[in-house]
């Protein structure tokens, strides 16, 4: 018997529209243990000062928190701290591997490959850096289970690939894609590997050095941190060649009139004050979740997901994209049939059930799918098969609510 | 709540195939997206002498934005140009809250059905889709 997460929780037992809350949203955000919180309160009353500045007692409290905060993470993928850099959330940092490296290392006649299940800010980056450079923007596009087309990895992937960036799990889908396969790949023809772990990072355990990934970004937010505090992950060799992202306060070493010299990574990446408490939250979500234990929030995940998939499967006017293939993790996506996800959404609203309607930003990969927008429930280890029988039993209500016999 | 949002009467304009085709002799041909959901309307006006002689639209969205726009081409066909923008932004003011008053509202006719997604504010893009699109096609005129 699992511990009833709940309790540590609070907001899970509030109410939505009246109804308990079933929050199926986790691929947008997660919610956040109390001690989390806790921690986020116990850095601003307890530590609160600007680290790296200071010589007094405070900043280098404030010091220990943000260096503490980097330690963990670092242990948390298997990196070494000096390749841990702090962004506000996977975004910014794809968005720093874009325009720092992308933008110096990239000519005309270079290629950079993606595949069309990538959110949009693993694809609009790359198309900026393509647009500014002259290099040609390719797709790995997918086969009929969902999964990533064997054949166009394979074809597409050529001595002009000089970066290959590709989601670990899909934020619409949830399959998994064989990181470690497709980076040995792209490390033979010479190509940088650069992972977006948004949705893999807090659901499966990532190993950057197992993977052989370059890079790799995901969000605080969405493994039970506050909003504001992401992570890079970047290969030291790579991280050092690199000019810097955004300049200022902090990542300077010498400041001439004309000239400057960088401070040493990580602080070579990170300008002006950093989001200190943010990170004494990813720090104390990583022991939280650590502490439930990745073979937990796998093994509860995989029955939530396989258990809402079958029950899904016997509603004759439910579509499913992408439910059919075993690699799949914490996510699904459907439409009822006849009905705007919008719509859907907003009756499950009135029941107390959240899912995420919509295009999932990743607008490319709906066009691809024949969709215009879906619906998507997506859980963590603290949803219970209750949750799942109440989206069940939400959906059941939808089409009678808007008078389709 | 819901039974108040999901009527028969948005049911049947959201179902509505009446208005939804394309123009023979369209005059002005506006675009409308909410790129929050991806919703997108083709709105066609056929304008002659001042008055807005016919009007019909294509595209995919929820049910509120599909029988909003159902029920603004309804609305909007014979009248002129002016009263028609003025009608858009008093529909709009409706669904920001500002106008409350039922009397006041009269005069949208089937549309004031929509007044309750003002208490919605998730779905309050839904709601004025084609009326920004009808607003931004006069303006262009």
């Amino acid at each position: 018997m699992d511990k009833n997460f709940l309790n540590d929780f609070p907001i899970l037992r509030s109410k939505m529209n009246g109804h308990p809350i079933a929050y199926l949203d986790n691929g947008a955000t997660t919610q956040k243990p109390e001690s989390v919180v806790r921690s986020i309160c116990g850095y601003y009353g307890g530590c609160n000062a600007n680290p790296h500045r200071g010589v007094y007692e405070l900043s280098v409290k404030a010091t220990k928190a943000y260096e503490d905060a980097r330690r963990k993470v670092a242990k948390f993928i298997n990196a070494s701290p000096k390749e841990i850099i702090f962004t506000k959330n996977a975004t910014e940092s794809l968005n720093l591997v874009a325009y720092s490296y992308g933008l110096n290392n990239l000519r005309g006649g270079d290629e950079i490959l993606i595949t069309i299940a990538e959110h949009h800010s693993n694809l609009v980056p790359w198309q900026r850096v393509a647009q500014a450079t002259g290099a040609k923007l390719n797709y790995i596009y997918l086969a009929p289970d969902g999964n990533l087309l064997q054949a166009d990895i394979d074809k597409k992937l050529s001595k002009r690939t000089k970066i290959l960036a590709v989601t670990q799990i899909s934020n619409v889908l949830g399959l998994v894609n064989d990181i470690k396969t497709l980076a040995a790949k792209a490390h033979e023809v010479g190509a940088v590997v650069v992972v977006d772990g948004a949705q893999s990072v807090p659901h499966i355990p990532v190993d950057v050095q197992n993977l052989d990934a370059d890079f790799l970004a995901f969000s605080g937010h969405k493994m039970l941190s506050p909003m504001g505090i992401g992570v890079l992950y970047g290969k030291r060799k790579i991280l050092e060649e690199m000019p810097p992202f955004l300049s200022g306060g902090d990542m300077i070493e010498y400041v001439e009139e004309q000239t400057t010299t960088y401070a040493e990574l990580p602080q070579k990446f990170e300008a002006g004050t950093q989001n200190v408490g943010g990170a004494a939250g990813l720090s104390a979500a990583i022991d939280y979740l650590q502490g439930v234990g990745f073979d937990t929030v796998e093994r509860i995940e995989h029955d939530l997901t396989t258990y809402a998939i079958s029950e899904l499967k016997k509603i004759p006017y439910v579509e499913l994209y992408g439910c059919d293939a075993p690699n799949k993790v914490g996510i699904v996506t459907f439409n009822v049939k006849d009905v705007h996800p919008h719509d859907v959404a907003t009756i499950l609203d009135a029941q107390g059930v959240a899912i995420r309607a919509g295009h999932h930003c990743a607008q490319p990969l709906m066009k691809f799918l024949g969709q215009n927008s879906t619906c998507r429930a997506s859980f963590y280890f603290y949803n219970t098969r209750r949750d799942v029988e109440r989206l069940i039993e939400a959906i059941q209500k939808v089409r009678g609510t808007m008078h389709i016999a | 709540m819901l039974e108040n949002i999901y009527t028969e009467l948005i049911a049947e304009h959201s179902q509505s195939k009446e208005n939804r085709r394309l123009l023979e002799h369209a005059t002005i041909k506006e675009r409308g997206h909410n790129p929050s959901c991806g919703d997108e309307i083709t709105l066609e006006l056929e304008i002659a002498d001042g008055v807005i002689k016919d009007a019909a639209f294509s595209g995919a969205g929820c049910a509120i934005s599909q029988a909003s726009t159902d029920m603004m081409i309804e609305l909007m066909r014979g009248k002129k140009i002016d009263e028609a923008k003025r009608l858009a932004e008093l529909f709009i003011d409706m669904i920001h809250g500002d106008v409350t008053d039922d009397n006041e509202l009269a005069e949208l006719d089937e549309a004031a059905a929509l007044k309750n997604i003002s208490t919605m504010p998730a779905r309050v893009k839904c709601a004025t889709l084609a009326w920004h699109t009808l607003d931004t096609a006069i303006k262009r005129r």
